[in-house]
Formats: C-alpha cells, structure tokens, sequence
C-alpha cells in the first residue's frame, strides 16, 4: 500500500536550486532508502516532507499522504501529523537531545502534545517505550549520562511514541561505532515489522542501503538518478553515477608489494606494554580519585616500511596511542621507541626523532590554519630541522605534484580547496620532511565515498614509491582492509587481535574482532559487475 | 556592509576629528571665564550655547572628547596589553594549577567594579584622570584574559594546532603563530566595545569627581556642572549627554559592523 | 549537587579572602602610614598617635589583617574618625538605601528585558525585532547618571509627578518605593538594554540548535518549541549576565544616590574619601565586594539549578 507519494518536487531556497523534480514513493512495512554523496539533497527531501524547510523555502509538486497533500496544509495541521503520524530521527544524537530535559519526559512530550493523556500516564507509556527501543536505562536520566547509541534509542523512542505511520530517518547510524550501528539498524528493522511503518532511511552508506533497503532511490545534484527495488538497483545498475558510487564503495586499491629494498637495519617503531590513565573526577569530596585506563598494557611494532592498520570503536584509546606515539604526551609506565630512541623527551622535543614521524589527520576544514597559504602550511614540519633546506620552494612544489596538485597551489589559502583537495595536501605536508613513518588518524573517515576511493590510491601508492611504514587508524574495517600488510584490532585500551591483514579478516580469533566483522555493513560482491 | 555600519564609523570619526582638532585649535578659549555671556542658548556666536562661566560649549566639548577619548582608549590598552597574553598563557596551560590561577584572579577582579577600584584608588591617591585610566584598565584585563582564553581553547583543540607540535612548535610559538592571528579580529570587536564602555565609566567617574580634575575637560564634569541648571538651562546638560551617547552608539554600531564583517562564523568556508 | 554547592562555597570564601587582603593592602599597607594620611601634614603628635593607636598600627601587619578580619566576622567595622561612630552604625543606616535600590534596579531590568528578549527573537528580522534592536542599542549608549538627570527634570520639575531627591525612609514604605522610582527606573533602562540583547542572542543560537528540530519534528509549533526548548536554556548565559549586573547596579547606585541626594552608602563613601576616612572607605568596600561575590555565589547555584549537567548524580 502506497504511503507517501511524492511527484515532481521541486525546491529553491532564496535564488538557490535545490531539488529538481523529485520522485519518491514509500510502501507501509517497507524500507525505502535514499542515498547520495553530500549535496545530494537527500535532507532536503526529508525536510520538505516534515515541513521543516528552513525560511526563503519555495517548494511546487505534491506530497501526498493519507490523500493530502503536506505542501497544501497548514501549519497547525502540520503540527498534528509531526510526531503523531510522521516521525523522525536526526543524525546528530549528541545535540538533537534537550540537555536540562530528562529524557523520559523528552518522550512523553511527544505523547503529551498529541493525545490527552496525563502526565502520569505519558510517563508510563514514555517508560514503555524506552524499553522497547532496548534502552536500559531509568527514564528519570539527562542525556548528557548516556552513550551516543543510548541518545540515538532515546531519539528514537520520541519519534515512534505513537506509532507513527511514516518514520523518517536521516543518517541515524552515520554517528555511531559500527557494533552500535548494527544494533539501531536491527532496532529500526524490528520496528518497521512490528507496527507496520513505512521507514524512509536517508544515508550516505551503500553498504548500508543494501543490507537493510526495501527500495533505493539514489540522488545526486538534488535530482533523483536512479530508483527501484534494491536488488535489481544493485545488480542491474543502471545509471553512470550509481555504478561509479557502487565502485567507489567497494575499491579496494590494487595490492602493491611495498617498496623493496633490502631489509634495514633500524627496529622502526616500537611501542612496549605502554599504559596511559587520566584521572576522573572524585565522586565524594574526599573519595579516591578512580583512573580510566585509555591504553592498558600496548604493546606493537611497526617495522621500517610495513603498513600497519589499527581498528577499534570510538573510545577504544586510538587517539590516546597517536598522541602518545607522536611524543606529544607521556605515559605512565611502558616504552615508546622509534629506532631505538624515545619519542617522548620531556618539554623538548627530540627533533632527530620527530622528523622521522608525522601524521595525517581525520578533519579536513580543521587541519589547516585559515590565515596561512598552502606553502606555508606544508613546510611548517621543516621546524624539526636544523635549518631550513635552500631549495625550499622546489621542495614544496615536489611534495604538492607527488600528491597529485600543483605547485602554483602553494599559494593559495585553504578555503580555496575541497575536502579531497585538503586530505592531499594534509598528506603533502606529513610528506615533506621523507619521514620514515606515517600515522593516518582516521585520514579517509571524513570524505565521500568517490574521495574516499582516490585518497587511498594515492596512500597505497606512497608505499610503492619510497620506504614509508604508516600506521592507518580507522574505525572503518573495509578501508582498513585495502590498504595494510597486518592488523590490530583494539577494544577498550587493549590490543586485542594483531596479524597480517587477510588472516584476520578471513578467520578472526578474538570475539570482538568476530563482533566487529560481523556487524560492518557488507556491499554485496555483484555491485563490481 | 549595513548602514548602520557607516553611521557608526562617521560618528566615531568625528568625534576623533574633534579631539584632534582640538590639539590645534577650537572656536574659544575654555580657559578664560565670560560671565556676562554666561548661560547663552545655542545661537550664531556660540553654535552650542554657553555655560554657567560663560565658556563656549562647543569648545569645551572638543576638549572633552579628546579626555574621553585618550582614557578610554588607554584603558583599553592595558586591558589588551595585559589581558590577551593572560588569557593565552592560561589557554597554553589549561587545566594546571598555572591557568586556575589566572583564572581565579580574573573572577577576583571581577568583583571590583571599576567604580570601586576608582574610589580605592582615589581614597588613597587622590582623583585625576591617570587614576580613572587604571581602574578602567584593570577592569578591562579580566575581560580580555577571559575572552581571549574562550577562543583559544576551541582552537587548541584543532588538529592544526595538532600539527603544528607534530612539527616540534612550542606553547609559546604557537600561541603566538597560530592562535594570536586567529583571535585578533574577535579583539578588535571586543576592543571596541571596550572602548565605548571606557567611554561611559570615564563619563561616570567625572560626573562623581573621581576622574580628570579641573582644568581638564571632560564630559562627566560637564555633566555635573549642569545639574543644578537643568531647570534653568537645560542645554547644559543635553548637549554634553547627547554627546556621549552619539559617542557611544557611534563605537558600538561600528563594532556590530565589525563583528559581522570579520566574523568568521559568518562566512563561508567552503568551495 | 552537595559536592557541587560545595566546590562553589569553597571558592567563595577563597575569593572573599583574597578580595580583603587586596584591599587591606591597599588601603593599609600601600600609603606607608595610614594615619598620618588621614590626618595630613599639620596634624597633631598627641592626635596622630591617638589615631595610631584606636587603628592599631602599632601591631604587625599580619596581626593588623587577622584583627581587622576578625572584627568584620564578628561585625565590628571599626570606628569612624571623622564621625566618631561605629562604622557598622553608619553602614546599617544607609544600606537600607542602597541595597533597595539595587534590588528594585535589577527587578525593574528583567522585567523588561526578557519579555523584550523574547519577543525580539521570537520576530527575528521583523519590525518588532529592529524596533526592540534599535530601542536598546540606544538604551546601551545613554550614561545612566544622565538619563537619571532627565528623568528629574521630566517628572520632578516639570511634571511633579515625583519629589526630585532625598529620601523619608521606611516609615511609610509605599512613599519609600516611590523616592526609589526614579532612581531605579534610571538605573534599570540602561541595563535592561543590555540584558534584553543577551537574551534575544542567547535565545537565536538555542533556536538554531539540532534539539529546537527535534522538539519540531515531534508536533510543537514554533511557539511552543521557544517557550518549552529554548527559553531555560538561554537562561544559562543570561544568568551570567544578571550576577554582574548585580554588581553594575550596586556601584551605578553609588553614583545615581548623588543625582536625587539619596543618604546611601554613596553618600558614605565620598564624603569618607573627602574627609580621608580611610577606615569607612575600607569597611564599605569590602562591604560592596563581599556583596558581589555572594551575589555570584548565588548565581552559581542557580545554574545548577537550569543545567542538569552541572549536577552530579550521587
């Protein structure tokens, strides 16, 4: 049974094209996705069929939905079918939650706006619904006391209080750790069965679309490209655009042998049973004062041109290991050695050390500062040499022509660049000073799926050319997966799995790689026909 | 740029105008007394009317404006000079005992409005327009320190910042290279609406005797003169009143403009 | 929410000790001899030493600080020289002024400002919002001492709606409240402008929160997601502004008690200053900034009270 149609939709913000003729049809008890890169105009979509258009909104087409059409009724109208007939959950769990509202009573507004129920009675049914959604905690909570999948349930107990007829998810799980994710999209599944809702999933993440979509429409440029049934969208691809994305999804970089060359002397990294704790507040005036354990008991190694990946959820101490390993904190008890000399030396850096390390991080707008030209930006790691090389100027332009820019680039100011453009030159940078070790935090995690494919060719590719170890740190395993010789998977401060990439891949030892595995969207293999 | 914009830079260029023409020349000498034209209404000879002395408004008003202007202005520099590098030392050392401290000083400093600190100083000291420079200063440098540690903190958590100790950059280097460059134009907007708040303490002061003395002018004094003889010549106390708030409203519309135009909030950082 | 109430009681009294030994210093320490100040070149040996000693600067300093301390626990504020009366005596008269007048001040401020705020924000960009924008970026510039000046001028001599100063105390309270008008009408204006613009601000970034869409996609109309959503949590930053305003209000009622002749504590400290009593100028300051800090003590509170995350769970 048709549940929402919506025929020729058409939107402009201010002077701004934004959708153009946008089809879209949603069955009761089935998942209808929507996928595209960013800029596609998938939230768009979702917001006009909520009414939730920002101001300078023009929309034409029809929205149909219970026989009315949403971009004919009124505002009050609107307000009555919101959260009683039409639901939705955001993105963002972290913000979209009141944070001075408890969160029961957070869902039993929603059940307290629509029906007459008291506030007895909305609490009970909020307390109801809380548990349905697999969330054990006490209703009488903040949000700020939860987890980002607690929030997410929450965010999802307020949008399906009544039951509504149309849920609308908008990249619900593109927040979360990937264990996280599986479970909320199990949760939504059960939820579409159980009340025999129509659910609009909204994300960027073919895998995703495929393990769970009904329907796909894939968008790009705010017009629909492609749309129909999932198997038949990912095995009779039809459209240029999907086939590209498909393909980006599932590129795996060509297997490269690493550069060769005789085996050096040098022990490269060496990190042993290093332990890092912070502090957490006291919780009696004059309690103990408990310690979190970010790294307990590491131990790795990352011989001179081996390309290593390291995998774990968020909070599992990735970010705790960069820092300690680029010698920019110390740790309580453990070494950290790269060739023998330790990378932290107090308030004075060891430059003999550092030049030999630098790193690529996740954020592309943050890794830059705004007020320097690219030039400037690139070279600012020749701070770790004595003095600054004569030929500067040459070197620069090399290192932007090796990642695939040009020299004229140095002198540009960051802004002028696109997210994929910024990751080559982050990458330029660490490149500059012919370190001997590389660490990607999360260096790909942030880039659309086409991006994404040409920053880890361009990875795989450093390897091949010169004698480069890197450490690839991401919470992705697919990306892992393409571009390393060995893995460690990492859970809660501990190295958990460590061993060459296909062999934990292929027969994971520890649960909770299994668990990892198991829970990572999978593209099916088709989608490279 | 708004118009409100341009109105508030006018303002505040004539009244910098003003003072500095004052240095060279005004239309009367406001140190000599003229009691037979005392308390004139504005009119062709005297354009803003005369005083309970006789002296020429207008002139006296110039004069002001250079008082107000040199103790607000000043004031503002010693809560710039002392305050930024405060607050970015506290933001380098975030969260020890060293940024606690600083901290803790500004709330201190906090709880002696500048009128307070002005009578300390003024019990002690006497009253004179040096005085009502520091105490405005002193309440400036809390504000600053505060601000320019509100925005260094976010930007020490950026991965440039990152970057930059990855290239072996100290505290200091980079508070000076990446984060000072990146606050400026929040302490420019800042600055000047320190600058019109300056203005109206340095007013306040006056008016109560805490501020420059005779034979300085200065607008609070003004003020205070006319107060017996707003029934009787109620120029005396509009025209310096209105003064100060085209003043005021002239810094703080200018300062509006500023903040929209610099920042970066505001502006697309995209391609 | 004890161990939080205790962390802000234990920063309070740092503050407060650390306020009095800066103006213990100031006033005692930092002009050498304070006695001879206050008595001026021609003073007498027999009366300087009088002086010396009722102050006790004949102890050492630290003995000098613990018993100027004590007495100001035990309420003892010392003895005035000029009006050879205790000052505790001289405060306790005119604190009924000042503290009126800054609570009435404060009252009169947010009564205006928020509902000024709130419609502001609520009419972003329409002719409400510039006409409330506009009224306060003027409200901002105008010297309250001044506008005090106007008010006078308006309805005391011209209209006689109002009596142009002084004050007849609390014998007949409604006829107190009314002597207080002008002057916290005077006082309020300005300072309402200012508190009106923080709300308006404090409220649009709470409407361009993710939990305002939330509170949207769950049915209530724009009204009801300001009211429910956005209004206490724009609270947080306006409460900041309220706890210095409390301070901006006390010290501007200094100045303001000289327009309408009002016997406050300002009335106190400049005839002290004039007549360099520097035992009344030290205990009535360290009266104001005791009061300042207790004010954000109480402002501290309040925040825990609006921001859950502040409140630790047991």
């Amino acid at each position: 049974m048709t549940l929402l149609g919506v025929k020729n939709l058409t939107l402009n913000i201010g002077p701004h094209p934004i959708l153009h003729d946008v089809d879209l049809t949603v069955e009761a008890g089935k998942i209808t996705a929507i996928t595209g890169e960013s800029g596609s105009g998938k939230s768009m979509t979702a917001l006009a069929i909520m009414g939730l258009l920002p101001k300078g909104a023009n929309t034409t087409g029809t929205i149909t939905f219970e026989g009315g059409d949403l971009l004919q009724t009124s505002e009050p109208d609107l307000c009555d079918i919101r959260g009683n007939d039409i639901g939705m959950v955001f993105q963002e769990p972290m913000t979209a939650l009141n944070p001075v509202h408890t969160i029961g009573s957070q869902v039993a507004e929603t059940i307290r706006i629509h029906t007459k129920a008291s506030k007895t009675d909305a609490m009970a049914q909020a307390a109801t619904m809380l548990k349905r959604v697999g969330l054990d905690v006490p209703p009488d909570r903040y949000p700020h006391e939860l987890s980002g999948g607690q929030r997410q349930r929450v965010v999802i107990a307020m949008a399906i209080a009544l039951r509504p007829k149309l849920l609308i998810a908008d990249e619900p799980t593109t927040a979360l750790d990937v264990t996280t994710q599986a479970r909320i999209l199990t949760l939504l599944q059960s939820l579409v069965n159980e009340f025999q809702m129509g659910l609009i999933l909204i994300t960027h993440d073919l895998a995703v679309v495929a393990d769970v979509a009904d329907t796909i429409t894939v968008m790009k440029k705010g017009r629909v490209v492609e749309s129909g049934p999932a198997t038949r969208v990912l095995t009779q691809t039809q459209h240029p655009y999907t086939k590209a994305l498909l393909a980006a999804s599932s590129h795996q970089p060509a297997t490269r042998e690493p550069y060769a060359s005789q085996t050096p002397a040098t022990p490269g990294l060496v990190v042993q049973n290093v332990t890092r704790t912070y502090p957490l507040p006291r919780q009696t005036i004059l309690g103990r004062r408990a310690h979190f354990r970010a790294l307990d008991n590491v131990s790795l190694t990352i011989a001179p041109g081996e390309r290593v990946g390291l995998v774990g959820e968020s909070g599992c101490g990735k970010s705790t290991l960069t820092r300690a390993i680029l010698g920019l904190e110390d740790v309580q008890a453990g070494t950290i050695t790269l060739d023998g000399d330790p990378v932290f030396t107090g308030n004075r850096p060891n430059l003999t050390v550092r030049r030999k390390m630098q790193v690529v991080f996740q954020d592309p707008y943050g890794s830059f500062n705004p007020r320097h030209r690219v030039g400037r930006l690139v070279s600012e790691p020749w701070h770790l040499l004595e003095t600054k090389p004569p030929n500067g100027p040459d070197l620069i332009a090399q290192a932007l022509t090796d990642v695939g820019l040009t020299p004229s680039d140095a002198d540009k100011y960051i802004h002028e660049f696109s997210g994929g453009q910024r990751q080559r030159i982050a990458i330029a940078r660490a490149l500059i000073t012919q370190p001997d070790l590389i660490i990607f935090d999360e260096a790909v995690s942030a880039l659309d799926v086409s991006v994404r494919a040409q920053i880890l060719d361009l990875i795989a590719d450093l390897g091949t050319k010169r004698r480069l170890a890197y450490l690839f740190i991401s919470h992705d395993l697919h990306v892992v997966r393409a571009v390393t010789d060995r893995v460690l998977v990492m859970q809660k401060g501990r190295i958990v799995e460590d061993g060459p990439t296909a062999q934990v891949y292929d027969t994971p030892q520890h649960p909770y790689t299994k668990e990892l595995l198991a829970a990572a969207p999978h593209l099916p293999d088709f989608a490279e026909v | 740029m708004k118009l409100s914009f341009y109105i508030g830079a006018a303002l505040t260029a004539l009244f910098l105008a003003l003072a500095a023409l004052s240095f060279v020349w005004t239309p009367y000498d406001i140190q000599s007394l003229d009691i037979p034209n005392k308390l004139q209404r504005p009119n062709a000879t005297y354009l803003l009317g005369t005083d309970q002395f006789g002296r020429d408004i207008l002139s006296m008003i110039m004069m002001g404006a250079r008082t107000s202007i040199a103790v607000a202005l000043l004031a503002v520099g010693i809560g710039i000079a002392a305050g930024v590098p405060l607050g970015l030392l506290a933001a380098a050392r975030r969260g020890t005992w060293l940024d606690e401290v600083i901290m803790r000083g500004n709330d201190l400093v906090f709880a002696f409005p500048s009128l307070v600190i002005a009578i300390l100083i003024t019990a002690v000291y006497g009253a004179s327009a040096t005085n009502a420079i520091i105490a405005i200063g002193i309440f400036n440098i809390p504000v600053f320190a505060r601000l320019s540690r509100g925005a260094a903190l976010p930007l020490w958590e950026r991965d440039f910042i990152l970057a930059a100790r990855v290239a072996g950059k100290g505290p200091a280097r980079i508070s000076a290279e990446h984060i000072l460059p990146n606050i400026t134009n929040l302490m420019i907007v800042q600055g000047t609406i320190q600058f019109s708040l300056g203005i109206l303490a340095e007013a306040a002061l006056s008016y109560i005797g805490l501020g420059a003395q005779p034979p300085t002018a200065s607008w609070g004094r003004m003020l205070a003169d006319a107060q017996t003889l707003t029934a009787i010549a109620p120029h005396t106390a509009l025209i310096p009143g209105c003064t100060i708030i085209a003043m005021v409203l002239g810094l703080n519309l200018l300062g509006d403009g500023l903040r929209d135009w610099l920042d970066p909030r505001l502006r697309v950082d995209r391609t | 929410m004890i161990r939080y109430t205790a962390g802000r009681l234990a920063s309070l009294i740092l503050s407060l000790i650390a306020a009095s030994i800066v103006i213990f210093a100031v006033i005692e320490v930092i002009p050498g001899d304070p006695a001879s100040f206050m008595l001026g070149v021609n003073a007498r040996e027999d009366t300087l030493a009088a002086l010396r000693d009722q102050m006790g600067l004949n102890d050492p300093l630290p003995v000098r600080y613990l018993n100027w301390v004590t007495g100001l626990l035990t309420g003892d504020l010392g003895t005035s020289w000029t009006y050879k009366t205790p000052v505790a005596d001289l405060v306790a008269d005119r604190i009924w002024v000042s503290l009126p007048l800054a609570i009435y001040a404060l009252t009169l401020s947010t009564l205006i400002a928020f509902p000024a705020g709130i419609i502001a924000a609520s009419r972003r960009g329409g002719p409400a919002d510039v006409t409330i924008m506009g009224a306060t970026q003027l409200g901002v510039a105008i010297p309250n001492f001044w506008f005090a000046m106007i008010l006078v001028l308006i309805f005391a001599i011209n209209l006689r709606w109002f009596s142009a100063g002084g004050f007849p105390g609390w014998e007949d309270p409604a006829l107190a409240l009314k002597s207080l008008t002008l002057p916290a009408i005077a006082l309020a204006l300005p300072q309402a402008a200012i508190l009106a613009r923080v709300m308006r601000s404090s409220l649009l970034d709470m409407l361009g929160e993710d939990f305002i869409r939330t509170a949207r996609a769950k049915g209530l109309s724009r009204r009801q997601a300001l009211w429910r959503h956005a209004v206490r949590n724009a609270l947080i930053p306006v409460l900041t502004i309220i706890g210095l305003q409390f301070s901006f209000l006390l010290a501007g009622g200094i100045i303001i008690e000289q327009v309408f002749f009002l016997p406050g504590l300002g009335r106190l400290i400049f005839q002290s200053i004039s007549a360099r009593d520097l035992i009344v100028v030290e205990s009535v300051v360290m009266l104001l900034v005791f009061t300042v800090i207790v004010v954000n003590f109480a402002v501290d509170l309040a925040y825990a009270a609006v921001d859950p995350r502040l409140r630790r769970r047991a």
